[in-house]
């Protein structure tokens, strides 16, 4: 009943370990545990790219494993750890949906994407067709858990998921996207992120929170 | 051949009865140890039982036939599931005539019975029990059902023991939709049998209970009917686990030899199932009732992603 070889069995495993980490990412409150999550999501994906480069032979994939692991496993974490000590956001308010109902919208997500995904993998041609529709459901994960967070910092934390399942969706339509398109928007992360990190100190000082449905407001008296 | 296999059915179903208690009694004993306490004897539930069927019943003067009722059906509930359950061996005539959706019917009507009875009387803390209990059952038998389709959809049957067999001569291969209907699994049957993160068992706090607060008018024999059938439960479960999730050992063929295997086998891995239950409830600290639906509502998204990875990646 299962002739797939042992590699493709762990990518896949992954996949669903990666699925499963975007539902613990929409259910955590903490936003340190976010970030830890956050951290464990790029190990997989590390720990992915680097089996898929192994299988493929493909070298361009080995540096992007290198990638991962400095900037979305090692750097970021860090960075965003950083901030979260200095601004001293320890938790999110409570979300716009309740867990139990986020959770309920967050399986529709994954049914839908499944659907969407369907044509997509029906064209491709690698062996690791069948989690385009996994890397998909990530990304409208993440988004959902933008949507519903109230704080900048859980915001970002979902934008740098959605990232991550964007390059895992890439991963596996095409075993990767082009070195100069990859170093870009790793670059374009970084970037980001850190001027996103400043940006946390302006929102700060301007409104004395980071919850942003000060941002709904135009006018400073009210 | 046909008497030997009824032979084999009603030693199941005697093991059951017998090891269900002795089970218990095992998961309260890790139990103290882990929490540093001196562990009562591992036959302390056939200890309580005993004493209970030589007590004299005292039953409610508003009770109705329903509630004397209640006990017997409950513990034969409990025992055809025993029967349906593959635990030592699967080509067994009662094992085969159900499938598992009419087991998950079973446990159901235990439920509805045991609630029904604790409302009889009147009193509130039977009817809190009661509607603690439905409300437990019906976020836990969607998560259940759930599971089981996802190893129906793997093994294209319905039938648990077909479900062990097929699963017991596949490959070893990575599976993460079964690893998720294990965990899920794991958590209704934590939730299903009054332990830890959703209710004490060993507590008779008022506010807290709900298996203590459904069995509180009950004494004597009836009593000890109810305490028997809560291990059996306890006890099944764990053989549908073993039977979905761990088939290695489980006999196909009525050879004495392989018999004895299965039943070796099934003790080891009720010891080890126990060490491990015990181990999750020393380590968890019981729920709010109100953060119950959460916890089986977690139940429900691990056997929904379980199903929704096994339809794409097909693994």
């Amino acid at each position: 009943m299962n002739a797939l070889s042992w590699d493709l069995q762990l990518l896949n495993t992954l996949a669903a370990l990666l699925l499963l980490l975007s539902f613990a990412m929409l259910a955590q409150r903490r936003i340190v545990a976010l970030v830890n999550l956050l951290a464990l999501q790029g190990t997989l994906l590390f720990i992915a790219t680097l089996l898929l480069a192994w299988r493929t032979g493909d070298h361009n994939l080995y540096i992007s494993a290198g990638l991962t692991l400095g900037l979305k496993v090692i750097f970021l974490p860090w960075l965003l750890h950083r901030l979260i000590r200095r601004l001293g956001v320890y938790w999110d308010t409570e979300p716009l949906l309740n867990i139990t109902g986020t959770m309920l919208v967050g399986v529709l997500v994954v049914i839908f994407s499944f659907g969407l995904a369907q044509p997509i993998s029906a064209l491709a041609s690698t062996a690791t067709r069948n989690s385009i529709g996994i890397a998909v459901a990530v990304i409208l994960i993440a988004f959902l858990t933008m949507i519903t967070r109230r704080k900048a910092m859980s915001q970002v934390v979902g934008f740098l998921s959605m990232e991550n399942g964007l390059f895992f969706g890439a991963m596996s339509a095409t075993y990767g996207m082009p070195m100069v398109v990859e170093l870009g928007i790793a670059l374009d992360v970084l970037v980001a992120m850190l001027v996103l990190g400043v940006f946390f100190f302006q929102i700060r000082e301007q409104f004395d929170s980071l919850d942003l449905k000060h941002f709904e407001s135009l006018k400073e008296d009210q | 051949m046909k008497v030997f296999d009824w032979i084999v059915q009603l030693m199941g179903i005697a093991l059951a009865l017998t090891a269900a208690p002795v089970f218990l009694g095992w998961v309260n004993q890790c139990r103290a140890w882990l929490q540093n306490k001196s562990a009562p004897s591992i036959l302390q539930p056939y200890r309580g039982i005993r004493k209970l069927f030589h007590k004299d019943a005292v039953i409610a003067e508003n009770a109705s036939r329903l509630f004397r009722l209640a006990p017997y059906v409950v513990f034969g509930a409990m025992v055809a599931a025993a029967a349906v359950i593959p635990s030592i061996a699967t080509r067994l005539p009662i094992t085969q005539a159900a499938d598992a959706i009419a087991l998950v019917g079973l446990l159901a009507t235990a439920r509805v019975f045991v609630s029904l009875a604790a409302m009889d009387i009147g009193t509130a803390f039977g009817t809190l029990g009661a509607r603690r209990e439905m409300m437990i059952g019906f976020l836990a038998e969607p998560a259940l059902l759930v599971v089981i389709f996802v190893v129906s959809l793997t093994c294209a049957t319905t039938a648990l023991p077909i479900i062990a067999e097929r699963l017991s001569a596949q490959s070893f291969a990575l599976n993460p939709s079964l690893a998720f209907t294990a965990v899920a699994f794991t958590m209704v049957l934590l939730a299903e049998n009054a332990r830890i993160p959703v209710d004490n068992p060993a507590t008779h706090l008022e506010l807290t209970m709900i298996h203590e607060a459904l069995l509180l008018e009950y004494s004597a024999r009836h009593l000890a009917l109810m305490e028997w059938a809560a291990a059996l439960k306890l006890f099944n479960y764990a053989c549908i686990g073993f039977a979905v999730f761990i088939p290695w050992g489980i006999a196909t063929v009525h050879a004495p030899m392989s018999l004895a295997v299965s039943v070796i086998l099934l003790g080891v891995k009720l010891t080890v199932a126990g060490a491990g239950l015990a181990l999750v409830e020393t380590v968890s600290a019981k729920l709010r009732v109100f953060r119950a639906p959460e916890f089986l509502a977690t139940a429900f998204l691990f056997a929904v992603l379980g199903l929704l990875v096994r339809l794409l990646l097909g693994a």
